[in-house]
C-alpha cells in the first residue's frame, strides 16, 4: 500500500466515522480545493449580499426597521468575516480570496445579481433568499471540515432569526394598506424564481456533488433541498395571503409534497455567467471599496510597523 | 413641555441620528471587512441612542406622535443637529476627523449629563456613556493610526482636518435651550465642557502628528435649524417612505 493510499484511508475512516477533518490533518488535494472553492464562494457571497440590502438602510421607513437592518447586513459582514477564517485554515489567505472575487475568477451567489426596488424586498430576501440559505445550510453544520462546520453553526443561527425579521417585514405589508400588499406580491413575483434557482442546477447537470455527498462536505442533493425549501414555503405565502407566481404549482398527495413548474435555467445560466441586472454593479461597487480602501490598510501597516519598532527599541534599550 | 427642554433634547437626538444614518451610509462599502463592522456599530449604537430620546419626548408628548414622527416627518428647519453631522463622509479621512470630532463632544457631554437633574435623561446619558467612551477610542485610535502612517493618509488626514475644523466649535457654542438647561441644572456648563474636550481633542491631533489648523471662523446654525445644503439631501432620503406612503405602519 502506498503512503498516499494509506493517508487517504485513515482520512475517509475519519469521513465515515462522522468525526471532523481539522486544519493540519492530512486530506487529498481535491477536497482541499472543493472546500476552498465552496467556502470562499460562500464567504464572497455573504459579503456581496451586503449591497442589495444594504441599498435600503438609509431609506428604511422606521427606526425599528432601520436599526434592524442595518444590524442584519452587519451580521452579514460577519459571516463573510467567520467564512474567510475558515477558508484561511486551508492555506489560502484572504487577500488572495478577494482578489478572485474581484477578477471573476471566483463566484459568489447570483440572487445577489438582482436589484432590490422597494422596500417589500427587504422582506422577501429575508424570508425567501435566507429561508432558502437556512435549507442550504443547516446540513453544513454537520459537514467533516471542523472549521466551515462551526462557522456554520454561528451563521445558521443569524441566519434563521434574519429569515423571522423577513417574514415579519412580509406580514406587516400583507396585513397593510393595498399599495403594500401590491408591494409584498410585487416582490414574491421577482424573487420566488431566482430563489429557487439558489439551490443550484438540477442533480442530473450538477457537476460537482457526487465527492462532495461522499466527503460529508455536502449531505443532501440540490434538488431534495429545493423540494424541501419548496414544501416549507408554500404554505408560509398562503398564511401571508400572497400567491407564488407558478401557474404550476400543486399539491401532490403522493409525494406529500409540492410539484412546481420548470426553472429557466437559461436565465440562471445569463445571471451566473455576468449578464444579471446587477452583476456589473454589485462587482464594480466591492472593487471600488476595495480600492478606495487601499490607503487606509496601507497607513494601518504602516503605523502597525512603526509601533513595533518603538516596542523593539524600548525593549532593547 | 418646557420648549427650552424639547429643543435640547432634539438637539442632542438629532446629532445622533443624522451622525448615525451618515454612518450607515458605509455599510459594505467600509475599507476593510473589520472596520465596516465596527463602524456600523458605531451607527447602531449612535441611531439607538436617538431612538431612547426620540421616545422619551413622544410618551411626554402625550402619545400624539410615534418615535418615528421625529426623524422622518419633521422638516430641515427644525432639526437642531450640529452642522458637523451633517457633513458628507467623502472618504475614510473625512469620516475618522468627523467621527474624533464629534466623538471628543459627545463623551464629555454624556459625562456631564449622567449628573443631570433630570433622571430620564441622566439614565439615558449613563446607558449611552459606554458606547461613547468606545467610540471616542475607536476613532481617536484611527485618527493618530492615519495621521501618523504613511505620506499618503497623512496628507488626506491633514487635509479632512483643514475642512472640518470650521465645525469644531459649534457644539461649544450655547444657544438659548443650552442656557437654559444649564441654568436649570439639566444641561453641561458648555464653556468648561469645551475646555476638557477641546484640549483632548488637541492632545490627539498632536500625537498622530497632524497640525492643528490655524481657523479663526466657525460655523454655526444647526443648533437653531439653520442648516448645510447636505441636510435636505440626508432628510430626502431619510423620510423618502414615510412621505411617500403617509400614515401606514411598517
Amino acid at each position: 500500500m502506498t503512503q498516499v493510499s494509506s493517508l487517504e484511508e485513515k482520512f475517509l475512516q475519519v469521513i465515515d466515522a462522522e468525526d471532523k477533518i481539522e486544519p493540519k490533518d492530512w486530506m487529498p488535494e481535491e477536497y482541499r480545493k472543493t472546500l476552498i472553492r465552496q467556502i470562499s464562494q460562500h464567504a464572497h457571497s455573504e459579503i456581496v449580499g451586503m449591497l442589495p440590502e444594504g441599498n435600503w438602510i438609509t431609506r428604511a421607513p422606521s427606526l425599528k426597521r432601520k436599526l434592524a437592518l442595518l444590524a442584519k447586513v452587519q451580521d452579514e459582514a460577519g459571516h463573510g468575516l467567520y467564512l474567510y477564517s475558515a477558508c484561511e485554515t486551508l492555506g489560502i489567505d484572504r487577500e488572495t480570496l478577494l482578489e478572485q472575487l474581484h477578477t471573476g475568477k471566483a463566484k459568489y451567489s447570483s440572487i445577489f445579481n438582482y436589484p432590490t426596488l422597494t422596500w417589500a424586498d427587504m422582506g422577501a430576501i429575508g424570508w425567501l433568499v435566507d429561508g432558502a440559505a437556512i435549507m442550504n445550510q443547516v446540513p453544513l453544520c454537520r459537514c467533516s471540515y471542523g472549521p466551515y462546520a462551526r462557522a456554520m453553526v454561528r451563521v445558521c443561527k443569524e441566519e434563521s432569526f434574519h429569515q423571522r425579521q423577513g417574514y415579519e417585514i412580509m406580514t406587516v405589508l400583507a396585513k397593510g394598506s393595498a399599495e403594500q400588499k401590491a408591494m409584498a406580491q410585487d416582490a414574491l413575483n421577482r424573487w420566488w424564481w431566482p430563489s429557487l434557482m439558489m439551490f443550484g442546477p438540477n442533480d442530473s447537470d450538477s457537476t460537482h456533488s457526487e465527492m462532495s455527498i461522499r466527503w460529508k462536505i455536502k449531505r443532501f442533493s440540490n434538488d431534495e433541498l429545493r423540494q424541501r425549501f419548496v414544501d416549507m414555503t408554500i404554505p408560509q405565502a398562503d398564511l401571508l395571503g400572497l400567491t407564488v407566481p407558478d401557474p404550476m404549482l400543486k399539491y401532490n398527495e403522493a409525494k406529500k409534497g409540492y410539484d412546481f413548474g420548470p426553472i429557466d435555467w437559461d436565465e440562471f445560466w445569463n445571471v451566473v455567467k455576468g449578464n444579471g441586472p446587477c452583476n456589473e454593479e454589485r462587482l464594480n461597487a466591492r472593487v471600488k471599496a476595495h480600492e478606495n480602501g487601499s490607503w487606509v490598510r496601507e497607513a494601518a501597516a504602516a503605523y502597525a510597523q512603526k509601533q513595533a519598532q518603538i516596542h523593539n527599541i524600548s525593549k532593547t534599550a | 413641555m418646557d420648549q427650552h427642554r424639547r429643543k435640547f433634547i432634539l438637539q442632542w437626538a438629532d446629532n445622533a441620528m443624522i451622525l448615525g444614518q451618515r454612518l450607515s451610509e458605509w455599510c459594505g462599502h467600509g475599507p476593510v471587512l473589520e472596520q465596516d463592522i465596527a463602524l456600523t456599530n458605531i451607527a447602531l449604537d449612535l441611531i439607538g441612542e436617538a431612538r431612547y430620546l426620540y421616545q422619551l419626548l413622544a410618551k411626554e408628548e402625550g402619545g400624539l406622535v410615534t418615535e418615528d414622527d421625529y426623524p422622518f416627518l419633521r422638516k430641515e428647519q427644525a432639526f437642531y443637529n450640529l452642522l458637523l453631522v451633517e457633513q458628507p463622509n467623502e472618504d475614510w479621512a473625512f469620516t475618522i476627523v468627523r467621527q474624533c470630532i464629534f466623538d471628543h463632544f459627545h463623551f464629555h457631554f454624556l459625562m456631564e449629563m449622567k449628573n443631570s437633574a433630570d433622571p430620564a435623561l441622566a439614565a439615558i446619558a449613563e446607558k449611552t456613556l459606554k458606547e461613547a467612551r468606545y467610540h471616542l477610542k475607536y476613532s481617536s485610535e484611527w485618527l493618530i493610526r492615519l495621521g501618523d502612517g504613511t505620506d499618503e493618509s497623512h496628507k488626506k488626514m491633514q487635509h479632512a482636518l483643514h475642512n472640518m475644523v470650521k465645525f469644531v466649535g459649534e457644539a461649544y457654542e450655547p444657544v438659548e435651550a443650552d442656557v437654559a438647561m444649564w441654568q436649570a441644572g439639566i444641561g453641561p456648563d458648555l464653556t468648561k465642557l469645551k475646555d476638557k474636550a477641546i484640549s483632548d481633542l488637541k492632545q490627539v491631533v498632536a500625537q498622530s502628528t497632524l497640525d492643528w489648523p490655524n481657523q479663526q471662523f466657525g460655523r454655526t446654525g444647526g443648533k437653531n435649524g439653520s442648516h448645510s445644503e447636505h441636510l435636505g439631501y440626508i432628510l430626502a432620503t431619510m423620510q423618502y417612505m414615510q412621505r411617500s406612503y403617509p400614515g401606514v405602519e411598517w
